[in-house]
């Protein structure tokens, strides 16, 4: 796979800010380094910047001031279109396109760069097992899916050209809270078999400690904190306690506790 | 007196002059195709060229359509002969509903996947192509099958410029007060238009259920 050499860090953030005139900034002043292999999660309340960070990654928005740098290269310098098809994608809402099957929507990169049929085939069926989806699955359309196989379906698509790094914007956010975690902690082995270099965007804590190599709290478009799942469970960050207080109300609820899910140190 | 007697004595002209009629609106809806498509797709993504582009041809439906067949006759090239002069018109009344619908479609694709087609590498090209404007062909086509029915009605006026079509029929059937010639012009002209409604409509139903 190829990833840059260790020492340059596959995303860095140099006082990048997002800043449209008129309105209140998005982000400000943000700095971040992303070392290759790790899963940086960015966590915040809604309106704290976390998707306006990850688009500026793959130049769906151009910061105002500052810098990105992919693989050490300024994001500007790189051809938008040859970034994003290095970083693979995942939303929320998934976005897949519903005239296509789901053969046709996890294979369409592979088509647009041109791969031989029969390569685009193996590859997507080679996809469809790594998320858990039955082959059976191919043929359908989009709608005929459930939630958590269509997440599955965006996860596949994300990773057809196995790109190095995988942005994604709270991808099992839609998900009932058993599904969720049945697929984060599917994830979760995924992530250490591919060994990508992940952005992870969330408010879910559970998913952040799970998930993350590294936490970057953002608050009001500022970077608020970079924690270690274990840091992030002591820090006395008033932000923090808040979003393990809310956690560990919810938990009570669900029958789970903090304590259960530690981060995967490495 | 048989409505029906003028067709059954003269089919063959009433043929002819249903394929005039068909030649008219069709030509002038391939024509208005050929020219919104491109150019829908162009306004969609530039909403004030939008509002200035459909307020433009929006103008065009405030002429009365017997007035824009004349006004024609003194452009160059299209005015010397009567069925460019009736094509024009046609073109520029089935633009709009063309127009719009594009335009409309194309915005109306869900935010979330041209967001993750633009998001995953597509080129804006490619996006077009395999994402919106499959997505946008019901609307599409709901667009088109506006502007064939508005286009065979609208065409029967183009016999009063010498245009021919089924308005011929009409129009001399006013002018001899015969109910059976202008039933003649009328019922073909009708079904025609009923005829491209329903098959239109039946392809913007399938096109609309895939999506």
């Amino acid at each position: 796979m190829a990833v840059a050499e260790p020492s340059v860090p596959a995303i860095a953030l140099r006082g990048t800010s997002y800043h449209l005139p008129g309105r209140p900034a998005l982000l400000e002043s943000l700095s971040l380094e992303i070392r290759a292999g790790v899963t940086l999660v960015l966590l915040g309340r809604s309106g704290s910047g976390k998707t306006t960070t990850l688009k500026m990654m793959n130049r769906l928005l151009e910061p105002t001031a500052g810098e990105l740098l992919v693989e050490g290269r300024p994001a500007r310098d790189w051809d938008p279109i040859q970034l994003r098809r290095r970083m693979g994608y995942a939303i929320q809402d998934v976005g897949l396109f519903p005239h296509y099957t789901i053969e046709r929507n996890i294979g369409l990169l592979p088509a647009v760069e041109g791969w031989p049929a029969a390569r685009i085939r193996q590859r997507v069926s080679e996809l469809m097992a790594l998320v858990g989806l039955e082959p059976s699955l191919a043929a359908r359309f989009p709608r005929e899916l459930s939630g958590g196989q269509r997440q599955r379906v965006g996860v596949a698509r994300a990773l057809a050209l196995d790109p190095p790094i995988l942005l994604m914007d709270e991808p099992f956010g839609a998900l009932d809270p058993l599904t969720r975690a049945e697929i984060q902690g599917e994830f979760a082995r995924l992530q250490r078999r591919l060994g990508k270099t992940i952005v992870l965007v969330t408010h879910d804590l559970r998913e952040a400690l799970l998930l993350g190599t590294e936490i970057a709290l953002l608050d009001g478009g500022r970077l608020a904190g970079l924690y270690t799942p274990v840091e992030f469970l002591r820090t006395p960050d008033a932000l923090a306690s808040a979003f393990r207080k809310a956690f560990s109300a919810d938990s009570v609820h669900a029958g789970t506790a903090p304590a259960s899910h530690p981060g995967n140190s490495r | 007196m048989n409505l029906f007697a003028y067709i059954l004595a003269h089919p063959h002209e009433v043929l002819r002059l249903t394929f005039e009629h068909v030649s008219l609106a069709g030509i002038s809806v391939g024509l208005a195709t050929l020219v919104g498509l491109p150019l829908g797709v162009a306004i969609a993504r530039r909403p004030a060229l939008a509002r200035t582009v459909l307020g433009a041809v929006n103008s065009i439906h405030v002429v009365p359509s017997l007035a824009l067949f004349g006004f024609l006759f003194a452009v160059p090239w299209i005015g010397a002969r009567a069925p460019r002069m009736a094509i024009l018109a046609l073109t520029l009344y089935a633009l709009l509903p063309i127009l719009r619908n594009v335009c409309a479609g194309i915005l109306g694709v869900d935010p979330a996947v041209v967001e993750a087609g633009r998001g995953l590498g597509l080129t804006n090209g490619q996006l077009l192509r395999r994402v919106e404007l499959p997505l946008a062909l019901g609307v599409i086509v709901a667009g088109i099958r506006v502007a064939v029915v508005l286009a065979i009605g609208i065409a029967t006026i183009a016999a009063a410029i010498g245009a021919g079509g089924l308005g011929e029929l009409i129009f001399r059937g006013l002018a001899m007060v015969n109910d059976s010639l202008i039933f003649a012009g009328a019922l073909p002209a009708a079904l025609l238009a009923l005829f491209a409604d329903l098959s239109l409509g039946w392809l913007e139903g399938r096109l609309r259920e895939r999506v």
